[in-house]
């Protein structure tokens, strides 16, 4: 594990990703793609879930009523998958991949399995680690589509443009983040 | 072209996540046990300097204020953050670093990217129900900002100009950045 880049130089190159994206394209976003991958699954397993439709503002619909919404935005989004936002993500998973084997933080050993402040404190069954991911996952994202965006397109983009959801996101995501993460890592 | 973008842009943001350490949970977890505040620090820095220069780049017209895209204000926004925060706390990943950290070979950030994919499609499958409940109505302005960015978007603070209020904020997330400890406990 190699020790990140200091606060100053590290705020610097992230806050440019930031700039980057806003200066060329739109904001950073990425828990909207959680959404379209799972549409991009269920369009295969039932092909009858994305339709075009000339008549919707981007040319497709849904029968779900999220994908639905703003137009179709969404359905559209879904089917046809070399669009710029899901590209996006799948690059910025390349690019941590790329960092971390060019002398980025990279796991090792059992933190393959489990961050050490995890094993610490539950131990170091995977098991028990895996089950806590998959739960903690289906509520961040569950609670991310519920506001709307998430840390990247809520806190970081929306505050960077003094958007007013972006503080209040910001507001409830440590509202219980900083407590229970004190709680649930004490020292027992 | 988009396409292009979307693929520079992307690696330069996956690869700067796992700079600053975002990709490493231990170290967002100590930010949220305020035992180690680096990537605190380096996040307020970070939304600071790219809001001055993102608004001092509008006011002199080499940043397009079109790009700009602001979300909406809701009761769903809170509750969202707070749901998202219990997650984050248990799992010291967000989506976003979860699924970068998936990429440099952590297995328990590919279970939490399976439980995100499961929990967007259970909020697919609720979306009607959560939208009757009312709690995705527009509060504070819908999608509003603080400073005025000289688009569509409604600003709260109108007696002053946009680059004024976004230039003092950035300067107080910079300021705090900088004045904040390595640890508070």
């Amino acid at each position: 594990m190699s020790k990140p880049i200091s606060w100053l130089p590290g705020g610097l190159l992230l806050g440019a990703a930031f700039l980057l994206a806003v200066a060329l394209v739109k904001p950073i976003g990425v828990s909207t793609q959680f959404v379209i991958a799972d549409a991009m699954v269920w369009d295969l397993v039932s092909p009858d879930v994305i339709t075009t439709d000339p008549d919707s503002k981007s040319g497709y619909a849904s029968s779900n009523a999220y994908l639905n919404k703003s137009g179709g935005k969404y359905a559209k989004n879904a089917a046809n998958p070399l669009n710029y936002s899901f590209v996006f993500v799948i690059a910025m998973a390349a690019g941590a991949f790329l960092s971390s084997r060019l002398g980025g933080d990279r796991p090792a050993g059992h933190e393959v399995h489990m961050p050490e402040v995890w094993q610490d404190r539950f131990g170091a069954d995977p098991t028990k680690r895996a089950v806590a991911s998959v739960l903690a996952g289906f509520i961040v994202l569950y609670g991310a589509r519920l506001a709307g965006g998430c840390t990247s397109g809520h806190m970081m983009s929306g505050m960077m443009q003094t958007s007013v959801s972006g503080y209040l996101f910001a507001l409830g995501l440590f509202a219980t983040a900083i407590p229970l993460a004190i709680i649930l890592y004490r020292k027992v | 072209m988009s396409i292009v973008l979307a693929v520079v842009i992307g690696l330069v943001f996956g690869f700067a996540l796992n700079r600053v350490g975002a990709t490493n949970p231990n170290l967002i977890i100590n930010m949220l046990r305020l035992r180690d505040l680096h990537l605190m620090k380096t996040i307020l820095f970070a939304i600071g300097f790219s809001s001055l220069v993102l608004f001092l780049g509008m006011a002199v017209g080499v940043l397009d204020a079109g790009h700009l895209s602001i979300k909406a204000s809701s009761l769903g926004v809170v509750l969202g953050g707070a749901l998202l925060g219990i997650g984050f706390a248990i799992a010291g990943y967000c989506p976003g670093t979860g699924l970068a950290a998936g990429a440099t070979g952590r297995r328990d950030a590919w279970w939490f990217v399976g439980g995100g994919l499961l929990g967007a499609f259970a909020f697919m499958l609720s979306y009607p129900a959560i939208k009757a409940t009312g709690v995705l109505t527009d509060v504070l302005g819908g999608k509003s900002t603080l400073a005025q960015t000289g688009t569509e978007y409604t600003a709260l603070v109108t007696t002053v100009p946009g680059p004024v209020v976004a230039g003092g904020l950035a300067i107080l997330f910079m300021g705090l950045a900088t004045i904040l400890p390595q640890r508070l406990r």
